[in-house]
């Protein structure tokens, strides 16, 4: 038996394939490599399953090796052994499919709950028309005749359910920003309680009105006109529900990353810890300086020199005393005359130098290369002189004067990943075309900018995951302490309460300011 | 051992002495009612409006007449100077139809009291 699905295994180095097997597959398949997935599960995978073959893992080490190396090692099929340590088991197939239906099922729900909304305010919004025509189509020649007062109604009506559609189209018709993990509860409970009472309505329409045959159409219109009331005035709690309640501040929200400890304080009102999340991160792409692994590497080999230099050696015996052994070497560690202190000094400071001089050549690089560029005025452009250029070739002339400059500050301040050369360029030519100085064109390489700035493979972060003690559906209260866990590190929010303020008042008489002077003189009788 | 502090009261007479048109006395003085009392270097309680002498001239009458510097100045001729301001003590002292001025002055002392010498 076999499933439908390919392979695109790291492991099938190793993996072995059966005599008969060989040659069909290698021929009419494209080459699958994967060599940048380091965790074969987290990307996209599909399995093939074939039966096991009957040689043994390792007999087939002869045959691989003529085989020659990795030339086609992505067209074999990997047989689903137990006993293999290489292959994909079991358990890998079951997360993998897991995977797959996780990522299916999150954006079934998101359209979801979008459809049930979108069907239910349709709903809502025929009823009032309902009401108004079901008794004109079914028992018209039983009605009153509608009168002026009753024409009325029909105007107010309209009118009312025009702003009750703008009004919604302006609050609630937005693209989704971001995918939360729980039901936003406040939007749920607004959707219950419009789905109950369009409900009763209907009920009591239906028994009242449609069964008995009402003829009082006045009274039908009057009852219209009272539903979309109580639909407006719905819609005016949904704003404060879901826009206003949050807008006054009561938390103020401390942000740290937690590699390199660069925090922020943000202002938050009433918001359950997904929404406030939601608001932090939004916060974190235009605030934070972008996550640089390549500035953590002197801390983590300082790290690593304190924890290599000790060794314990068990004099006493067998006994396997851990707690006693990592305390002794903490105490030790302490005590050790260490100098790392002095090293980490002077190479702060050495480092501080170099990146000051590369700066200082880098700006003056930059300023001599803007003297060369003088921008035509329009006058000037229909003499048209022959070196005429646009922007675009203008920067492409004065890069290479100021190209080796940047390189060399760049990689001192280990920005080098962040500026490609064709983005170098660009930049160049829109301050070109701006009329920036060398100085607004040097901003962007002189400080690490927010995350926004840079382009999105570069980002580090782009899945992020809240971790919380409490539900996340639960309103912020003082001393909260939510994590947002990304790849490569975490954020550390933690949730103060902004202080009740008690405020009182002085008043001062303008005419009470008074002075005298101070003096200590000294005379010589 | 131990410190003890005291002051006492002592008379000074100078004579000044004539310096071209001025009689002069040789020392300066300080304080008043008008000025300000925290800033007075000599005197032992700061809200002390009193008028003090902050320098003393060398080889002048009030030095050779045994003025020192930080008496605080109590009575000139018996005029109290303990309530007037800087100029009145001014003029005090430098009235031109005097030649001797006899002053009470107040001087704080510090003395190192050996315990045998109080005990015998």
């Amino acid at each position: 038996m076999s499933a439908a699905m390919d392979t695109e295994s790291t492991y099938s180095g190793y993996s072995h394939y059966s005599g008969h097997s060989k040659k069909a597959h290698r021929q009419g398949r494209d080459r699958h490599k994967s060599p940048r997935s380091k965790d074969g599960s987290r990307s996209e995978k599909s399995v093939t399953i074939q039966t096991p073959p009957a040689e043994p893992l390792l007999g087939n080490d002869a045959s691989r090796a003529e085989e020659g190396q990795d030339d086609n090692w992505g067209e074999t099929t990997t047989a689903i052994t137990g006993t293999s340590e290489h292959s994909i088991s079991q358990e890998d197939i079951a997360r993998i499919s897991k995977d797959l239906e996780d990522s299916v099922g999150l954006d079934c729900k998101r359209y979801l709950g979008l459809t049930v909304a979108a069907v239910l305010g349709l709903l809502v919004f025929l009823t009032p028309i309902a009401f108004i025509l079901l008794p004109q189509i079914l028992w018209r020649d039983d009605l009153e005749p509608c009168g002026t007062v009753c024409e009325g109604l029909f105007i107010s009506v309209a009118f009312k359910l025009l702003i009750l559609l703008i009004g919604t189209w302006a609050l609630f018709f937005r693209q989704p920003k971001a995918d939360l993990p729980r039901v936003f509860v406040f939007r749920a409970l607004l959707l219950v309680l419009i789905f109950l009472f369009v409900f009763s309505y209907w009920l009591f329409y239906g028994v009242r009105i449609l069964d008995s045959k009402d003829t009082n159409y006045q009274g039908i219109v009057q009852y219209a006109v009272s539903l979309v009331d109580a639909l407006l005035f719905i819609h005016y709690l949904a704003i404060v529900l879901l826009e206003l309640r949050q807008l006054q501040p009561m938390f103020t929200v401390k942000v740290v990353r937690s590699t390199d400890g660069e925090s922020r304080y943000y202002s938050l009102g009433h918001l359950s810890i997904q929404r406030a999340a939601l608001v932090v991160l939004e916060n974190y792409y235009r605030d934070f300086t972008v996550y640089n692994p390549a500035l953590l590497t002197a801390s983590k080999s300082r790290a690593a020199k304190h924890m290599a230099g000790l060794k314990v050696y068990n004099v006493d015996g067998p006994g396997n005393n851990a707690s006693g052994q990592s305390r002794a070497m903490i105490a030790a560690a302490a005590r050790r005359r260490d100098s790392s202190h002095n090293e980490l000094y002077y190479e702060e400071a050495d480092h501080e130098r170099r990146v000051r001089k590369r700066r200082a050549r880098l700006v003056v690089a930059v300023e001599e290369a803007f003297t060369h560029i003088k921008r035509l005025q329009a006058e000037e452009q229909q003499k048209a002189p022959a070196e005429m250029m646009d922007s675009r070739e203008a920067a492409q002339a004065i890069f290479p004067s100021m190209a080796r400059a940047l390189q060399k500050y760049l990689r001192t301040t280990r920005q080098q990943q962040y500026h490609s050369m064709e983005s170098i360029l660009q930049h160049l030519s829109f301050c070109i075309t701006n009329n920036m100085t060398p100085k607004a064109f040097l901003e962007r390489y002189l400080n690490p900018g927010p995350t926004l700035q840079y382009d999105r493979d570069r980002w580090f972060s782009k899945q992020w995951t809240l971790v919380s003690e409490e539900a996340v559906t639960s309103g912020l209260q003082d001393g909260v302490v939510f994590v947002l866990k990304c790849l490569d590190f975490s954020l550390v929010v933690n949730v103060k309460k902004i202080p009740f303020i008690k405020l009182s008042e002085e008043f001062i008489d303008p005419k009470s300011h008074k002075f005298v002077l101070r003096l200590q003189s000294e005379t010589s009788v | 051992s131990y410190l003890i502090s005291f002051s006492f009261q002592q008379r000074i007479e100078i004579h000044k002495l004539r310096q071209g048109d001025n009689l002069i006395l040789g020392f300066s003085i300080g304080g008043g009612i008008d000025q300000d009392p925290s800033q007075n270097p000599f005197s032992e309680d700061k809200t002390d409006k009193g008028i003090y002498v902050t320098r003393v001239t060398e080889g002048g009458p009030a030095e050779v007449a045994g003025l020192q510097i930080g008496d605080k100045i109590m009575q000139v001729n018996g005029w109290d100077m303990t309530m007037v301001t800087h100029d009145q003590a001014r003029k005090r002292l430098t009235k031109r139809n005097e030649e001797v001025v006899r002053l009470l002055v107040t001087r704080q002392s510090l003395q190192k009291a050996v315990q045998q010498s109080m005990m015998s």
